[in-house]
């Protein structure tokens, strides 16, 4: 039983609504980069071309026509573009770039389950009509002639090569069959010798009477519609009262959505959360493919470890041997268990790319509201976090960034005067720390003034007027609520309460916020959040008899030791020369408390970065590199100094994660060799 | 039934398509780019293909016209995918070497009825 | 990890009331127990990965199912003579609270015993010693034939001095 296109659509909208988030965040990007660019690179224009011509074609086919018409303004205008009939323009550009925001809210509102006109639409494409300058005025459909039911007399004059359009005449002859009673006479005068026949090529014509009440001129030029190029097709009226016309296609340049899409029912839609919220709290997550046959692999071993131990269900006595194999699989089948629970966490891991994409946006509107030039850099786009957490990371940045740019950011003349470039930068970045991911924006403004804080805080009667200021005072006092040095409240950022909410939600998910600031440099703050769950790139190693893992982040080079490149200085203290560098050495064993622990021979040093500096830790030998969940230590234990976390290795043994800045500051604490971790 | 491949690198509407054939009981294979549509056409020969005509990478026409050289493919039907159709398009279409093309938005009643001109 | 249950002050409510569930394992011979409640696993002992800067007393960490979990040699921590881990020696894991945080931690006892309920009337204050165990005793349970020392998970931990 064929579907109805009504229960196609709404299976395939919730798809339809994603991939046109995705096509607007394009479109987004596309414009941006024309306007900042001011040159109209083709490429750029195609992408966006394309991005609006997608949503609206997307639009027209699942029933949503309004979304289609707002497309359908935007995509002229980018055919104006991508035909060089018109240039970009600032005002053109703004404009497209309002059209994104409408599209957006309409595509929400459609999504929610919404069926109310959208506002705004009808003034907004006349005004990019205005833009365009032409008159996108919708020619009059070419009204087909002649609807009244007619007998026909057609010929039929193939072209020899139309069997190479794919075209089958003998196909269309069928077609006009159904339209009523024919009559089909074949001209085989053109058909040569059996021998000459080329298969490839058509050799015949017909002539056809065609008789019936379904008979129309329309629906005879339809069958031939895809031929006239490949074939001459003669129409005559058997009545001569009715003159053959000769109506060829309509020469619209722009059509509007054809009256065949029946609109899908949205309230009657089910909409999938049912409070009409934002597709980032529930429903679906784009999963890479990646991820899913890790987890189809996990899948079948468990199978595996299943039937194995399945095998010994059968047995009903269980001698030594048998009780050794159930061993071995219940062991088996907890570690495929906890790789499958891993992997599934895996799978809420989201790019935090996700929500770095507003940004430029976000950047491009204020800057221009403020006056000020900024530029953006990102970074750390692919750090994965949980997808939970993206979600309540997404206001406190925009709240910072917000911030950076009202407060921190000077203006260009302020800047220029200040002997910095006119145009501010403002970077975003995450990365990994151990078992924490670190959002940061920095900026290279104005830095905090320490005293005007201080000062702030007494007018607040956060400081009493004799009392001495703390010695982390910016950091104790601007979370504080209806904090603000600025003199004037902008509605930008609004006021202080700002950042005391920023640090109440980065904490309520267990993490802290953090300050650093250069008065006249400008000012950087860090939300440091644990992860569900951290993976990251590791160096397995061998100290002693215990295995550990190193970061492969922090890992420069790893060279054998060679004894007379090692110069004592001090007493004990060890440093390598290794080519024009001095790398202290540091006994490994010893500072993870192993004081037996004994160089040998064989000993490697690994070169690691330790801040800004580099150590070289001396281990016994390079395990395999893999990837590594980390697990923190915090959690049933303590924090310890040099670690950064744990994992779990294959064998089901815990490795311990170094932590190569910490060793750093350990070694350089302690002056003689032997070095205990505190 | 038929064998057909819908070509389209939106996979909602793809699959509008695809469903839409399949409820008539043709088997679809879906490709998501002009080229991993080429590849499966290289091992593969359908009775039909249809594609969308603005895909990023390789466009619609330019599939076809690397269809039309693959030997199996000289004279297979190839409809595009698109919008709208004016003479201009049209002429490029047909110059590829596209059979003819569906207009979106469609309805299943009208594509199925659509394709009955080159499918037996 | 699931929430501790809600356990009630025993050292300020009168004794004779309420009964006591126990799972109780020997150590030097003497037999001890804590809270059933408190009881996550009993396992076997597997050499843990030793912690670096840790009280002598923590041995390492083991892997549980994808936790990582600190064990704690019970003997050492009560100041007991050490004892070579043989055929019988088992790892209680427990949910302690430490800190204001909810954790899982083991310890090495020389062997189990049994679950045990004792009831109210059994149940006595710890006498006044001058030994490490006082901090980590809850209670003492008189039966006919043997005494049970009932030990304070929460205190096994570390000193909660602090």
């Amino acid at each position: 039983m064929t579907k109805s296109l009504t229960d196609i659509q709404t299976e395939l909208l919730g798809t339809f609504f994603e991939e046109s988030f995705e096509g607007l965040q394009q479109l987004e990007s596309g414009l941006l980069a024309l306007e900042q660019s001011k040159s109209s690179d083709p490429d750029i224009i195609n992408d966006v071309f394309r991005a609006a011509h997608s949503i609206k074609g997307g639009a027209g086919s699942f029933g949503l026509p309004e979304v289609c018409t707002l497309g359908h303004a935007m995509e002229s205008m980018l055919e104006d573009f991508r035909s060089r009939r018109t240039q970009p323009t600032r005002e053109s550009l703004a404009a497209l770039l309002e059209g994104v925001d409408l599209l957006r809210n309409a595509l929400e509102a459609r999504k929610a389950g919404s069926s109310l006109p959208l506002p705004g639409l009808q003034t907004f494409c006349e005004r990019l009509a205005a833009l365009r300058g032409a008159s996108d005025a919708q020619p009059a459909p070419v009204i087909a002639a002649a609807k009244a039911s007619e007998n026909l007399d057609i010929t039929f004059l193939p072209l020899p090569k139309i069997l190479e359009s794919g075209n089958e005449p003998v196909r269309l002859l069928r077609e006009l069959a159904r339209l009523g009673h024919a009559d089909v006479t074949a001209d085989l005068s053109k058909l040569p010798a059996l021998t000459e026949i080329d298969p490839s090529l058509c050799y015949l014509s017909w002539q056809i009477a065609l008789e019936g009440s379904g008979v129309t001129r329309a629906a005879v030029e339809d069958v031939f519609c895809w031929v006239d190029t490949d074939a001459e097709v003669r129409i005559v009226g058997r009545n001569a009262t009715v003159t053959p016309l000769d109506i060829g296609p309509a020469q619209a340049t722009a059509q509007s959505p054809s009256p065949l899409v029946q609109e899908a029912k949205h309230a009657a839609a089910p909409a999938p959360t049912g409070d009409g919220r934002s597709d980032t709290t529930m429903g679906s997550i784009r999963v890479g493919v990646d991820k899913i046959d890790m987890l189809m692999n996990m899948v079948g071993e468990l199978v595996i470890t299943q039937s194995m131990l399945g095998v010994m269900d059968d047995e009903s006595r269980l001698d030594s041997r048998r009780v050794e194999q159930l061993r071995e699989g219940l062991s088996l089948l907890a570690r495929n268990t906890r790789s499958l629970q891993e992997s599934v966490m895996r799978l809420r891991s989201v790019p935090i790319s996700a929500v770095f994409s507003r940004f430029p946006r976000l950047v491009h509107d204020l800057s221009q509201q403020l006056g000020k030039q900024v530029e953006l850099r990102v970074s750390g786009q692919t750090t994965e976090i949980d997808k939970t957490v993206v979600e309540k990371l997404g206001d406190p940045l925009v709240h910072l960034v917000r911030n950076s740019m009202d407060h921190g950011l000077e203006t260009p003349e302020a800047r220029v005067a200040a002997g910095k470039p006119p145009v501010g930068v403002i970077e975003i970045g995450a990365y990994h720390h151990g078992g924490d991911v670190v959002v940061e924006v920095t900026d290279d403004g104005r830095g905090i003034n320490r005293e005007k804080v201080i000062d702030r805080a007494r007018q607040l009667g956060l400081l009493g007027p004799n009392e001495a200021p703390p010695e982390d005072a910016i950091r104790d006092f601007i979370f504080a609520p209806g904090f603000s040095t600025a003199a004037a409240v902008t509605d930008v950022s609004g006021r202080g309460v700002g950042m005391d909410v920023v640090r109440r939600n980065i904490r309520a998910l267990g993490g802290d916020v953090f300050i650093e600031t250069t008065v006249g440099k400008g000012t950087r703050i860090s939300m440091r959040l644990p992860l569900t769950l951290a993976i990251i790139d590791g160096q397995i190693i061998r100290v002693g008899q215990h295995a550990y893992v190193v970061p492969l982040l922090s890992i420069v080079e790893s060279v054998q030791v060679e004894p007379k490149r090692v110069n004592k200085y001090q007493g004990k203290r060890e440093l390598y020369r290794l080519r024009d560098k001095l790398i202290p050495m540091v006994e490994l064993g010893q500072v993870l408390g192993m004081t037996s622990w004994q160089r040998s021979e064989d000993s490697l040093m690994m070169i690691v970065e330790a801040e800004n500096a580099q150590i070289g830790l001396l281990v016994d030998e390079l395990l395999a590199q893999q990837q590594v969940v980390v697990k923190s230590l915090e959690t049933n234990y303590d924090r310890v100094p040099g670690l950064s976390g744990a994992t779990i290795l294959g064998d089901g043994s815990v490795a311990f994660i170094l932590d190569t800045a910490a060793i750093g500051r350990l070694v350089r604490g302690v002056s003689t060799n032997g070095a205990h971790a505190a | 039934m038929a064998n057909i491949m819908t070509v389209d690198d939106s996979v909602s509407l793809r699959k509008l398509v695809a469903s839409a054939l399949q409820g008539a009981g043709h088997t679809v294979s879906e490709a998501d780019s002009g080229q991993s549509a080429l590849n499966v056409a290289k091992t593969k020969v359908f009775d039909l293909v249809i594609s969308d005509l603005n895909m990023p990478g390789m466009d619609g026409l330019t599939l076809v016209g690397h269809l039309r050289k693959l030997p199996a493919y000289r004279s297979i039907p190839i409809l595009i995918l698109t919008t709208e159709m004016d003479p201009q398009k049209k002429q490029a279409a047909k110059a590829a070497g596209a059979t003819g093309w569906l207009v979106k938005p469609f309805d299943p009643v009208q594509l199925l009825a659509t394709i009955r001109k080159v499918l037996d | 990890m699931s929430e501790l249950p809600d356990v009630p002050n025993t050292a300020s409510e009168p004794a004779k009331e309420r009964s006591a569930q126990l799972l109780t394992f020997f150590l030097d011979q003497q037999e001890y127990g804590v809270d059933i409640l408190r009881v996550q696993e009993i396992r076997g002992w597997s050499a843990p990965m030793p912690i670096p800067g840790a009280p002598s007393y923590i041995k390492g960490v083991i892997n549980i199912r994808g936790d990582v979990v600190p064990i704690a040699d019970l003997r050492e921590r009560l100041r007991l003579p050490p004892l070579e881990y043989g055929a019988t020696t088992a790892v209680v894991v427990l949910r302690v609270r430490y800190k204001n945080r909810d954790r899982v931690m083991g310890v090495v006892v020389d062997a189990m015993s049994d679950v045990t309920t004792v009831p109210g009337h059994a149940l006595k204050p710890p006498p006044t010693f001058h030994d490490s165990s006082e901090s980590l005793t809850k209670e003492i349970a008189t039966l006919e034939d043997k005494m049970i020392t009932i030990l304070d998970v929460d205190c096994v931990f570390g000193d909660q001095a602090a």
